[in-house]
């Protein structure tokens, strides 16, 4: 310990401001803490909920079990009750707390009776507590009560005294970020007394442990517990106090523990040991597991358990890890120093002497490179590890394998008694000794020393004197046989190992090269719509799962993509939308909605989280192993940052699309602006010199003006058209209204519109009398032809001619206008059709750019299309193209 | 027949256009205003004018409930003008019982034409037996049809079609109009034979089917007999 006089330390400081911050953001809990069942617990918490109602809280009662105690039930009258939602599970109709009609509701103080209640299946948490957590998350006061038993860390001692077990715990974690605990005490002959008098409920199904509960002995020591942990509440508050105060005490050393979990039963009581020592120590801790290439070879259900250890750890309030290493006494150690550890704990399970002689044992070489820090054993009874051990030994489909070894041993004796009577008989076990090579290079362990064992019979029986039988008449073939056994035992040991290492390098291998090919296939893809997809179909892959991602549009969480078979339910969202907002995996292998179909992981990056992916098994029994957890977190790095990429691209985009349409606008309000303009400044000019009395204009000059002004002013109004369509284009207000429309007709109608313009011009029309009637709005395409033959009479000089054809082609017609104008610069005939964009020409044609982009915009809503082209021997060709029959 | 004395009624709520169209038609017509619908149906009533000039956007009621009170009581020639390009709007004016319809902004000479003709068709004795127009003439008594002299040969559609027109000429006739007349009621809507007899009697009676210069498209409305 520190002989320093005591400071208070910046980050500690910083820390009790961060708490205070976030108790301020954060609900506060109470927990009415009893050490039994009829203490009084609700009781006392209606109560207090009554006081603060008469201080104007807003007190809304969530879930409250009243048991039928009248008592208790009128305390509840006067507070408001938020009605349960009825959970349907196998047709039962079990009452839950609405916690989305609490948040909904968003009272001040709520009551949560029962904190370590587990939720009927199909909850959105699985345990209540959690419900209370996000209550608190979101703000909200809460009052609950809680039985010392439930306690997580406390578990085994209340077990120790009762002779049960709880199963329904409430992680300490939990506990710790309680605000206020109040204990509820009632004297054990009082309460003994309650229960005789039937005041105190109890499930009918525990009617026969509660005799055993129920002793005074029992109650006492749970009583004691009870007060013992509040009290230690207490002091762990006022020495939060003190520190920050500057008031001096004897401070805790900076202890850090870390526990090794190992597979096997003893990783719970490890890390409840850990948790005490660290509570007692008011100790960081970390619970780290080392998967050695040994540990490749694991059973499923072992790792299951890894991963249960390891979440328990972390329930209870530890940093959890888990290494990759070649030695577990190694990469702790090395972890240890790296963090600071000053204690490590680790299991002992027993193995015989032998066993420890040959492998070695971890918590011997812990020790030894433990240096300065402390290792504590725990050690336990062997029982279920060494039967699990041994069924690791046993290899794939033993049976063939096991008979290849027979037929070794059998080719072997063979082979020796055809030249054995030319060899000494001790030559001939180097041919035993080959065959038991064999069989341990390729056929594993238990083929290995069955094939020596069966070789040593088989040569003891034929070939050692006297032959035969089994018995040995020189002392010397002992030691023969012992040196093939061993040598068998090794060599396939030695095997074993290396193929296992070699099989978890592959598998390894595997992982990495899946991710380097996602992360490949991401960096080569461009745009949300391709990542999603390469995300899934990778995923899919790996994990041989269906797979959805869920991305917020509009502020609001979708499934963005699915694999193709995968069909989101409302559920699904709900459960994605859960994720997203707690940035914490859930659904299926997790706390949170374990029922959900999928597993849902968080995509997130530094800058928050982008979407969740969802992974669902083909088989509901199927979860992922942690290998593959480790790797789905990876790829769900890999795609959160590539989705972020293409978004951070989206957006980029946009604001490009947003300064050319800038440009767009600017471009439109200079050309609006002058070619409104300009015919305003001829008509006016007209107007104003023929008004003027002092201006004396002959006959000839005042029809000049007067026939300015006029053909001024027909081309305004027509240009006050053609932005007038554009609005309605692109408003969207133009509604094609489609009729049987008779080209001909069409043709003349819209030469008639052109009118007088044509005056000094040759037109050429030629449509065939058989064309059939063509489905179209009449009006708007009749619209589209004006303006390519007012175009087309732009630009081509006064007095050339103009062909107007129409012919079918397939399934559309074809309007094709033909002028001997200037033609059109072949880079520019498609964008002839863009708004605003006109042909430089040296010379002044006038107009906005816009009638072809309205042609366009109107062909586009009839499913046809537009072109232009240039004409042989000069001029322009443009293309109208029309389906006949509407489309759909 | 004499122009001179024809009592126009201008109903317009712009002064600027009732200026211009009394500047312009002044000389030749006898000229009334009215700036609103309520003062249109005094003034039709008070004036007694041959032809009414109605805009639609007028500032109490609208033109074509204006032109479908009027035509309760009187077949007096209603030309509509007005900035509603729309053809759902000139439909709707045509169907209430307008003669015509002009789109603003709009030339005198097309005015005083459309209304020149429209004094015509009321003048018109109702059992004129022979149209003349061109070189088309209809004899409607003995049902023949002579183009540049030659007689043309109709199916009775095309020659009913053609005797509707002769019926209204000069007057836009929307498609619904033409069909009920020619086909009767149920066969509103069916404008493809409409399309094809039109099309057909154009190929019969005009000198360029393709360009026509009698039977004129009224685009997305209907069609019109115009007088050369």
């Amino acid at each position: 310990m520190s002989a320093e006089p005591s400071r208070p330390d910046p980050d500690e400081l910083l820390a009790q401001v961060q708490a205070e911050e976030q108790q301020g953001k954060r609900g506060r809990l109470k927990i009415f803490l009893g050490y039994a069942a009829g203490v009084g617990k609700t009781f006392a918490m209606l109560e207090a909920a009554h006081q603060r109602k008469a201080e104007l809280v807003d007190v809304v009662v969530g879930y409250v079990e009243t048991h039928g105690r009248a008592e208790t039930e009128l305390q509840c009258s006067g507070l408001e009750i938020i009605p349960r939602l009825e959970v349907d599970y196998h047709n039962v109709q079990i009452p839950e707390m609405d916690i989305d009609a609490v948040l909904q509701r968003n009272p001040g103080l709520v009551l949560v009776d029962e904190l370590a209640h587990t939720n009927a299946p199909g909850s959105r948490h699985a345990r209540r507590y959690q419900d209370v957590e996000e209550l608190l998350d979101c703000g909200i006061n809460v009052y609950t009560t809680l039985n010392i038993q439930h306690i997580e860390s406390l578990n085994d001692v209340v077990a120790q005294i009762t002779g049960t077990k709880v199963r329904e715990t409430v992680p300490d974690g939990v506990i710790d970020a309680v605000t206020d605990i109040e204990l509820v005490d009632l004297p054990p002959d009082e309460l003994i007394n309650r229960l005789q008098e039937g005041k105190v409920y109890i499930p009918d199904q525990a009617q026969r442990a509660i005799q055993k509960f129920f002793r005074k002995g029992n109650l006492t020591a749970l009583r004691e517990l009870t007060m013992r942990r509040a009290a230690e509440r207490v002091d762990d508050q006022m020495r939060a106090y003190m520190q920050t105060r500057l008031i001096p005490g004897p401070w805790p050393a900076g202890e850090r523990l870390l526990v090794c979990i190992s597979p096997g039963a003893l990783g719970e009581r490890l890390i409840h040991t850990a948790r005490r020592l660290a509570d007692e120590l008011n100790a960081e801790w970390f619970a780290i597991y080392v998967e050695t290439p040994d540990q490749a070879r694991i059973s499923q259900e072992q790792r299951d358990q890894v991963a249960r250890s390891l979440r328990l750890a972390e329930e209870l309030g530890a940093k959890t890890t888990s290494l990759p290493g070649q030695s577990v006494a190694e990469t702790v150690m090395e972890y240890a120093h790296h963090h600071n550890v000053t204690k490590v704990i680790a299991g002992k399970p027993i193995h015989s002497r032998w066993i420890e002689f040959l492998r070695g044992s971890v918590v011997d070489r812990l020790i030894r490179l433990s240096g300065s820090i402390d290792v504590y054993v725990i050690s336990s009874e062997a029982e279920p590890s060494t039967r699990k051990a041994l069924e690791a030994w046993r290899p794939h489909r033993p049976w063939p394998r096991y008979f290849w070894g027979l037929l070794l041993v059998a080719a072997a004796t063979g082979l020796s008694a055809l030249i054995a009577p030319y060899i000494s008989p001790t030559n001939l076990i180097v041919i035993y000794l080959l065959v038991v090579v064999l069989a341990a290079v390729y056929l594993g362990r238990g083929p290995a020393i069955l094939t020596s064992v069966l070789g040593v019979a088989a040569f003891d029986f034929f070939f050692v004197p006297p032959s035969y039988t089994l018995a040995v008449s020189d002392t010397e073939y002992l030691l023969t046989f012992l040196g093939l056994l061993a040598v068998g035992l090794v060599i396939s040991q030695l095997t074993a190992l290396v193929r296992e290492q070699a099989e978890a390098a592959k598998q390894r291998e595997v992982q990495t090269v899946a991710l380097y090919e996602l992360g490949r296939d991401l960096t080569e893809t461009a745009g949300l719509e391709a990542v999603t997809q390469t995300a899934i179909a990778h995923v899919g892959q790996t994990f041989s799962r269906e797979v959805a991602i869920f991305l917020p549009v509009a502020g609001v969480l979708r499934a963005y993509a699915t694999s193709a078979e995968l069909s989101v339910s409302d559920n699904d969202l709900a459960v994605a939308a859960w994720t997203f907002e707690h940035s914490h995996p859930a659904g299926r292998g997790t706390n949170t909605l374990p029922e959900a179909s999928m597993r849902y992981q968080p995509l997130k990056t530094m800058r928050g989280g982008v979407g969740v992916l969802g992974v669902k098994p083909s088989a509901p029994d199927r979860f992922l192993t942690r290998d593959q957890l480790r790797t789905l977190d990876a790829f769900a790095n890999q795609i959160a940052l590539a989705i972020e990429r293409a978004r951070l691209a989206e957006q980029t985009r946009q604001t490009e699309m947003l300064e050319i349409t800038d440009k767009l606008q600017n471009a439109l309000l200079n050309s609006i602006s002058h070619d409104l303009r300009t015919p305003l400044v001829s008509i006016t000019g007209a107007l104003s010199s023929l008004i003027n009395d002092q201006l004396t204009l002959d006959e000839s000059s005042r029809r000049s003006l007067i026939e300015t002004a006029s053909e001024e002013a027909d081309r305004l109004n027509r240009l006050v058209g053609n932005l007038l369509d554009m609005t309605r284009l692109e408003s969207g207000a133009m509604r094609v209204k489609r009729d049987a429309c008779d080209l001909q007709d069409l043709i003349g109608s819209s030469l008639e519109e052109v009118g007088s313009r044509l005056d000094d011009r040759s037109v050429t029309v030629d449509v065939p009398d058989d064309l059939p009637l063509v489905s179209m709005d009449f009006v708007l395409i009749e619209r589209v032809l004006v303006n390519v033959i007012d175009n087309g009479l732009k630009y081509s000089p006064p007095g050339s001619p103009i062909e107007i054809r129409a012919h079918m082609a397939g399934a559309f017609v074809e309007i094709i206008v033909a002028d001997r104008g200037v033609g059109i610069p072949p880079e520019d005939l498609t964008r002839i059709f863009d708004k605003f964009y006109r042909v430089q020409r040296p010379d002044n044609v006038n107009g906005t750019g816009l009638g072809l982009a309205i042609g366009k915009g109107i062909v586009d809503a009839h499913g046809g299309f537009i072109s232009a082209e240039n004409r042989p021997g000069g001029g322009t060709i443009i293309t109208i193209a029309l389906p006949v029959e509407a489309q759909k | 027949m004499s122009e001179q004395g024809v009592r126009v009624l201008v109903v317009d709520d712009e002064r600027s256009i009732r200026r211009f169209l009394k500047a312009s038609l002044g000389s030749q017509f006898v000229i009334f205003e009215a700036t609103t619908g309520e003062e249109a149906l005094a003034a039709v009533t008070a004036n007694r004018p041959d032809v009414i000039i109605l805009d639609l956007g007028l500032p109490d009621i609208d033109g074509v409930e204006v032109t479908r009170r009027l035509r309760e009581w009187t077949q007096i020639p209603i030309i509509v003008i007005s900035v509603r390009e729309q053809e759902q709007d000139k439909i709707a004016a045509l169907d209430a019982g307008a003669d015509d319809y002009l789109t603003k902004p709009f030339g005198v000479g097309e005015l005083m034409a459309r209304l020149r003709s429209a004094i015509r068709r009321s003048a018109q004795a109702e059992t004129d037996p022979v149209f003349k127009t061109g070189n088309l003439v209809v004899d409607l008594n003995q049902r023949e049809v002579l183009v540049n002299g030659q007689p043309v040969s109709l199916t009775p559609t095309e020659y009913d079609l053609l005797r509707t027109f002769i019926k209204h000429t000069g007057k836009v006739l929307t498609h619904d109009q033409l069909l009920r007349a020619v086909w009767g009621t149920a066969y509103e809507s069916e404008t493809h034979m409409l399309q094809v007899n039109i099309s057909n009697l154009r190929r019969k009676i005009e000198p360029d089917p393709v360009r026509p210069s009698y039977l004129i498209t009224e685009p997305g409305v209907g069609y019109r007999l115009k007088i050369i």
